[in-house]
């Protein structure tokens, strides 16, 4: 049990610095989603399993899918930004 | 209008845009129309000023970075110096380390508020003001984001990549599998609030979250049937207005020592402690349809 409880701290506290030092937004959130998942079977062993099943719910799940979103929309905003410019310059042009 | 925004944007965003520039730029597009009929010392003034905007500008420009750094030390060391006053970590002087608040808790809970669960009587009993203001914070922010995100609701639905996921089998394979039993997990969680862990938050996010894989899964369409924005503001404000009203008349009775419809009843059995089920409802109802309607407002625009 306490084995359990140290390995899963150590995990924590490298997904947490793993996700702040990755480059790529991607693997970060998905690390983040682990960070959640290691952190609801945390507040399970700490004997708090309404915190474990809102983490798991909240955390893992519908707060990573609303970046994922986000991460998309900004993508997508970004894309805009290059057809706006392209297109004012043709305008320009002649 | 939304393509001179997007420039507007852009330009800020770039750090290039200088709303003095802009003054000069239409001083120069209106002088030729005014030459005649202006004096010229009027318009040598004129750019005199505009320069000295310009000038005014950049100082204030290099001044903010001052400001802030002295603006955010200041904040942190409030912040570090209020932290020195607080109580040291297990000293026994505070009311969370005497037992008083914690005894009355645990020694008068069950028989107060009819939950076995003591947490839920403390959230939902207690403290239901807390849980009130959190519900009514969530529908604050769906209200700001609908705001934001309503406002091109004419335009067609931008989404092609959700569309491709949605042909995916696998997906749709785990989604015809799990969405039952997530559905059925979230309900359970929220009618056995008081009797064991879980309550309305985690099992109305448990909901959502089966509702924003089905609708990932399948066609949103179908689930906009029953959900749309219409229902979604009926559910929540009703729901809003239940708890409210129903903590309002117990508050009543409670202040006045009068007897109330909802009693504790027997510990242990679904139909007990008194007003904690009826708001658990109310409050997983209230977060499961925002949690979707986040999803949805931010992949398609709309409920």
């Amino acid at each position: 049990m306490n084995y359990i409880e140290i390995a899963l701290l150590g995990l924590l506290i490298i997904c947490g610095i793993a996700a702040s030092l990755t480059r790529n937004l991607m693997v970060s959130l998905i690390i983040f989603m682990a960070y959640s998942v290691i952190m609801s079977i945390i507040w399970a062993f700490l004997r708090a399993p309404d915190l474990a099943v809102t983490e798991a719910a909240v955390g893992a799940g519908i707060s990573s899918v609303l970046m994922f979103i986000t991460m998309k929309k900004l993508r997508d905003i970004n894309r805009g930004f290059t057809q706006e410019e392209g297109g004012s310059h043709e305008e320009e042009a002649p | 209008m939304k393509k001179k925004l997007l420039d507007f944007l852009r330009e800020w965003d770039e750090g290039n845009f200088e709303f003095s520039m802009k003054m000069t730029e239409n001083q120069l597009k209106t002088r030729p129309e005014d030459q005649d009929r202006l004096p010229p010392d009027r318009s040598w003034t004129r750019t005199e000023v505009a320069r000295a905007a310009q000038s005014e500008e950049r100082a204030f420009r290099r001044l903010v970075p001052v400001f802030m750094g002295v603006f955010l030390f200041a904040v942190a060391g409030f912040l570090l110096y209020v932290v020195t006053e607080m109580p040291a970590f297990g000293s026994s002087g505070t009311p969370a380390n005497s037992g008083e608040v914690m005894r009355r808790y645990v020694e008068s809970g069950l028989s107060e508020t009819g939950a076995v669960n003591i947490v839920a009587g403390i959230i939902l009993d207690y403290r239901a003001f807390d849980t009130l203001g959190e519900s009514h914070v969530l529908f604050a922010a769906t209200i700001a984001v609908m705001i934001l995100m309503l406002l091109e609701r004419e335009e067609e639905e931008p989404i092609s990549e959700l569309r491709i996921l949605r042909n995916d089998l696998v997906l749709r394979n785990t989604a015809k599998i799990s969405v039952p039993f997530l559905l059925v997990f979230g309900i359970y969680i929220i009618l056995n609030g008081h009797l064991g862990p879980g309550g309305g938050f985690s099992g109305g996010a448990v909901i959502g979250g089966a509702l924003i894989l089905y609708s990932t899964a399948y066609a949103p369409e179908s689930l906009r049937k029953v959900l749309n924005l219409r229902s979604y503001r009926l559910i929540v404000i009703a729901a809003l207005g239940f708890y409210s009203f129903a903590k309002c008349y117990s508050f009543f009775c409670g202040a006045n020592g009068l007897e109330t419809v909802f009693t504790a009843g027997t510990p242990g059995r679904i139909f007990s402690a008194g007003l904690i089920l009826p708001l658990n409802t109310a409050v997983g109802l209230v977060v499961s349809c925002t949690m979707y309607g986040f999803y949805s407002l931010f992949t398609r625009g709309r409920i």
